[in-house]
């Protein structure tokens, strides 16, 4: 007969939870849900081993079990700190802790550029999220910054070190996901950088993709959806295939404008974590809206930029010109593409292999 | 009934005296004040030969600003549009290629950008949503045009001229 689990109380900001032992105190604190929530920018609970880098969980333990009522002598990160029954934990009723994540934002802005107009990651960036919430409006920091040359590592990804935080979960993605990992941390300490050996290329296992959305921050992202348009301009859509790979999911969210679709993405859940990890052949090559079931719009929370200009619950509205006037159609006094050289008809940016360049353009009226 | 404001005045109805029975009287106080109007300063201007000063915060046409370099300093963020309350800006962004550093300043630029001046209200918020410094509105009117196609600016009606250039090139 099995034994009842005893169940560990924990509190979290006066709120009083019942976890397995061996639950870490961020995972208690995402059962209660809410604002209580520690934010994360290296711990990933679909990736083994993952958590433990970047220090932005940092709680305090005011109570350490009910055993030993001392508190922790240090703020903990919440991500690799189990939980002891009768623990009590302040993480936003702390002013500590809200004093330490500040100082910990400003770490890792440190060496981060501010391209973020630039960066394809913006609107969908933890980092951009995470500074506008905890971090200060300006950087103290005076010297020169570390920068890398961007690289292909493979033909669907790019790597812009410069953006990279160092958060380790793009290696253990290739740990877990694929066959043979092909990249890894090189050098150590500030000098540290994600990158190939010899310039090894990524794309030879199917699930390599998948470090995109790991990836918190832009330091990896789609090269076939490169600078082609801003996630606020697109529109989330729930879709799904059957994939021949077994181990893909094949539940996605496609990233469209009309029926283009710019962009294949797993589904993520509201920590920015994938609801499971899909294959490189869906992510990169099914571009066409027949090779998709569209399941519907995807849910974003209202707050984001994502849900800017979406227009929820909207019919466009029926043609009545035509049913007064007796089926004769409406005169257009302009068509708008014969004027404008946006969205024209026949370029379909979103199939071309990379970003689009000014020989895409052919139309262009030559402004130097 | 109360009056709502206190300069509510009670109508005359008492019988004219006899200065206001003479009736010319009236007639040439009205006219001297029309004549004062002759000599006062001139409220209109002669519009297309003259112009008021505008206010420095006027917000006018926009332009697409150059660095001093005269390389573009717009690289197609897309803040604007989607600041844009009247939806009128529109774009489309390319990646730099190697060769064209002297052309565009960051590793991406608007290859397409465009304002439909039907759809804009002159509210400004483009110019600060700018993170560039590329979205600039000028002390300029919109002209008028005959057509509903003048009015789609892209960036050939948009960019400003290259500072280190003649005009002679700069109208190329």
């Amino acid at each position: 007969m099995a034994e009842e689990k005893k169940l560990f109380k924990v509190k979290i900001d006066n709120i009083t939870v019942e976890v397995e032992p061996g639950t870490t105190i961020l995972n208690a604190a995402r059962n209660i849900g809410g604002e209580v929530v520690p934010p994360a920018m290296c711990y990933y609970s679909k990736l083994q081993g993952s958590g433990g880098k970047c220090r932005t969980c940092l709680v305090k333990v005011t109570k350490g079990s009910e055993a030993d009522p001392r508190p922790m002598p240090k703020l903990v990160a919440s991500c690799r700190t189990t939980v002891m029954d009768g623990m009590e934990v302040a993480n936003i009723t702390s002013p500590e802790v809200l004093e330490a994540r500040k100082g910990v934002v400003e770490f890792l802005l440190i060496n981060h550029p501010l391209d973020c107009p630039v960066c394809d990651q913006a609107g969908e960036c933890d980092l951009q999220d995470l500074s506008y919430e905890h971090g200060v409006s300006g950087t103290r920091y005076e010297f020169k910054r570390r920068t890398f040359e961007k690289e292909d590592i493979g033909e669907h990804i790019k790597l812009h070190m410069t953006r990279c935080i160092l958060c380790y979960r793009c290696v253990f993605t290739a740990d877990q996901l694929t066959e043979k990992r092909q990249h890894g941390i090189l050098k150590r300490g500030d000098a540290s950088e994600i990158s190939t050996y010899m310039r090894a290329s990524l794309d030879q296992t199917n699930f390599i993709g998948n470090v995109i959305d790991v990836c918190p921050v832009g330091a990896l992202t789609d090269r076939t959806a490169r600078f082609k348009n801003r996630v606020w301009f697109l529109k989330p859509v729930d879709a799904h295939r059957d994939c021949e790979d077994p181990k893909c999911c094949g539940k996605t969210v496609l990233w469209m404008r009309g029926d283009e679709i710019f962009r294949v993405t797993a589904r993520k859940d509201k920590y920015g974590e994938v609801e499971g990890f899909i294959c490189d052949t869906c992510r990169f090559e099914k571009k066409e809206v027949k090779d998709w079931v569209v399941e519907g719009p995807r849910k974003i929370a209202r707050h984001s930029v994502i849900s800017q200009g979406h227009y929820v619950g909207v019919h466009k509205p029926q043609e009545t010109v035509a049913k007064v006037m007796d089926g004769r159609q409406p005169k257009l006094l302009m068509d708008i593409h014969s004027v404008s050289e946006v969205n024209m008809p026949q370029v379909d940016l979103s199939q071309l292999e990379g970003p689009a360049h000014s020989t895409d353009f052919p139309t262009n009226k030559g402004v130097q | 009934m109360q009056s709502l404001t206190n300069r509510a005045t009670p109508v005359d109805r008492r019988p004219m005296n006899l200065w206001e029975k003479l009736y010319l009287p009236a007639i040439f106080k009205g006219m001297a004040i029309t004549l004062g109007h002759i000599f006062k300063k001139k409220a209109t201007v002669n519009y297309p030969e003259e112009t008021r000063p505008f206010s420095p915060v006027f917000r006018g046409l926009h332009i697409l600003n150059r660095d001093e370099e005269g390389r573009e300093r717009c690289t197609a963020c897309g803040l604007c549009a989607v600041a844009c309350p009247a939806e009128a800006i529109t774009m489309e962004a390319a990646e730099r290629l190697p060769g064209e550093e002297h052309l565009y300043r960051e590793e991406k630029y608007a290859a397409r950008y465009e304002i439909n001046m039907l759809r804009c209200i002159f509210c400004g918020f483009c110019e600060e949503a700018c993170p560039k410094q590329a979205v600039y509105m000028s002390e300029t009117f919109a002209p008028s045009n005959y057509q509903r196609q003048g009015f789609i600016y892209g960036k050939d009606d948009l960019l400003i001229a290259h500072p280190q250039k003649s005009i002679t090139e700069n109208k190329k």
